[in-house]
């Protein structure tokens, strides 16, 4: 079988967990740039299988275009208390984000 | 004990008032405090008190209306219960209170089962040996040196430890069938959409199936004809009428037909599990099925596709873990996790999306062929759960590619959709369980548990118990 190698550099393991939305150390990325690679290239066996005129499978449902009422359900509401009863940084009945503007 | 009976038997029990509910649930608490401390199989143990006044308002009403009513459960930890912390395993739910129930949970709890635990797993599901978990690993109770098997190895470990009668586990690519097989209970792996994932963290939205867990395949026909069926909140839950499994279980299995994938049981299995699985093919001979022999080539891909969709969808699934509305930041993700979400994103970004995620979904609409070729022959195909005995602690975790070849024979089910059974066929010399599975056409549950009950009429590995469990 095909196993052909897939080497991520450091740069692209960066590069990926900023994607990710990951902060990773210098030794987290180190050690993920080895097993990122090793699994990348143990799928990359994927590549000689013959798939020609094979259509791809996304789900197995049997189901399709699966529609609701446009109701509201009272059962599925939360609370203003409830909603933020998670949440570490809230103020005046709002969670707090950090910005996402400069200001200039 | 009251635990090693069936629910079936305990719910008798009940009725003639044996027993009472607080003697039961008193039963699992008491087998907590003595076992869980060296097996570690729950996250969160509910307060006994609280638990022990539900008790007490069933057994003053005098009628066990439902055969579940009364029997204390536990849930893996991925699903959401109101008001108990639910963590997935993980540091970034550490402390996380859900406002609502999971569907399962609601039906359960309506029924009068009453839940006891939050049992451990691997973080969000990734992994088989409930050692990626924030919450120290789980410890198989027939060797505590070995993984419980994952990722619902915190329900299996604790049903053999007999810290409850039934539990909720959930699949994605064996976790409820490898740790079944690797503590000696019988767990099922449902068809996709045939119980409501609502409430289930999710772990790969396209793979994710809710499923029972019990010491029977009749534990699990009862468990399963009340959990399933078609849930508004849950879109992909499908409207196929939930027939009454339980009673199925008698038909005789003559004029059933098995295939056995002979090409499987080659080179990586395990001597002790591959000699199980052909007496197990014995037994089903003697029963009257007939077992033929087939092939699965293409079973080489599964791992390959598998570990290409299930990190796509898992990377689009934690993206949501951001820590502003509930839960804890990103730093609090495993290892083990951000290395799926790295691999995942990878495979779904511009340029490699067609030679991974692409690719992946091509090859699984061969998987589902090589299936429907073998299944419209034959009722159901057996095959062995895992390919070696339950692992050291510690010996898989650290090598991420090994880790995911002890996969091999369970991940190709759930990119297909269809059911698979797990039921206990032997032990090994040094006595640790050996798990076969059944698996069948899309719905055919009915059939599995039919073939799983009429095995666990004739054998008796399912009732054995580990040695430490007195």
């Amino acid at each position: 079988m095909d196993k052909a190698s897939t080497k991520l550099t450091t740069d692209e393991i960066k590069k990926l967990a900023k994607l990710a939305n990951l902060k990773l150390t210098e030794a987290q990325i180190k050690k993920m740039a080895e097993s990122v690679s090793s699994v990348l290239s143990y799928v990359s066996q994927l590549k000689s299988l013959n798939t020609t005129d094979t259509e791809e499978t996304s789900q197995v449902t049997g189901q399709e275009n699966v529609f609701r009422d446009d109701v509201v359900d009272a059962e599925r509401m939360l609370s203003q208390a409830e909603a933020l009863s998670n949440s570490k940084n809230n103020h005046n009945g709002y969670f707090m984000v950090k910005a996402i503007f400069e200001e200039v | 004990m009251i635990t090693d009976k069936t629910i079936k038997e305990i719910h008798s029990g009940l009725k003639r008032r044996d027993y009472s509910c607080v003697e039961i649930i008193e039963e699992t608490y008491k087998n907590i405090e003595k076992y869980d401390s060296e097996i570690n199989s729950a996250i969160t143990v509910l307060d006994k008190k609280s638990v022990l006044k539900k008790a007490k308002a069933i057994d003053a009403e005098h009628k066990v209306s439902d055969l579940l009513c009364g029997i204390p459960f536990v849930l893996k930890d991925a699903y959401v219960t109101r008001g108990i912390r639910t963590t997935c395993a993980s540091n970034v739910l550490a402390d996380y209170i859900p406002q609502y129930n999971a569907t399962v949970y609601k039906k359960l709890n309506d029924l009068g089962a009453v839940l006891i635990g939050k049992m451990n797993q691997d973080a969000w599901g990734h992994g088989g040996s409930t050692e990626n978990t924030d919450f120290a690993p789980t410890h198989n109770p027939w060797d505590l040196t070995r993984v419980a098997g994952g990722s619902s190895g915190g329900p299996a470990a604790a049903l053999a430890g007999r810290m409850s009668v039934f539990a909720i586990g959930e699949d994605t690519g064996g976790s409820i069938r490898n740790p079944a097989a690797w503590c000696n209970i019988t767990g099922l792996k449902v068809s996709y959409g045939r119980v409501s994932r609502y409430g289930s963290i999710a772990y790969a939205s396209s793979f994710d199936t809710v499923g029972p867990m019990g010491k029977t395949a009749e534990d699990c026909a009862i468990i399963l004809e009340r959990i399933a069926g078609k849930d508004p909140y849950d879109a992909t839950s499908s409207l196929n009428p939930v027939p009454t499994y339980t009673a199925s279980l008698d038909k005789t299995l003559k004029g059933k037909k098995i295939a056995l994938p002979k090409d499987l049981l080659g080179k990586g299995l395990d001597p002790e599990i591959k000699n199980a699985i052909l007496e197990a093919a014995e037994k089903f001979n003697f029963l009257g099925v007939a077992v033929e022999e087939v092939s699965m080539p293409i079973f080489d891909y599964g791992l390959a596709v598998y570990y290409v969709i299930a990190p796509c969808e898992t990377s689009s699934n934690l993206a949501r873990y951001d820590g502003i509305r509930y839960g804890n930041d990103r730093s609090n993700f495993t290892e083990e996790t951000m290395r799926r979400i790295m691999i995942g994103t990878y495979a779904l970004s511009a340029g490699y999306y067609d030679a991974f995620y692409r690719k992946a979904q091509k090859a699984r609409t061969l998987f589902i062929k090589a299936y429907q070729d073998i299944l419209s022959k034959f009722d159901a195909i057996l095959m062995p759960v895992n390919p070696t005995p339950p692992t050291v602690i510690g010996e898989l975790i650290g090598d991420p590619l090994q880790n995911l070849l002890a996969d091999f024979y369970t991940v190709t089910q759930n990119p297909v959709g269809v059911p698979s059974l797990a039921v206990p066929c032997g032990f090994t010399k040094n006595k640790l369980p050996i798990g076969m599975q059944l698996i069948g056409k899309m719905f055919t549950e009915e059939i599995l548990l039919n073939i799983g009950h009429q095995y666990q009429l004739v054998t008796d590995w399912h009732k054995k118990k580990p040695e430490m469990i007195s």
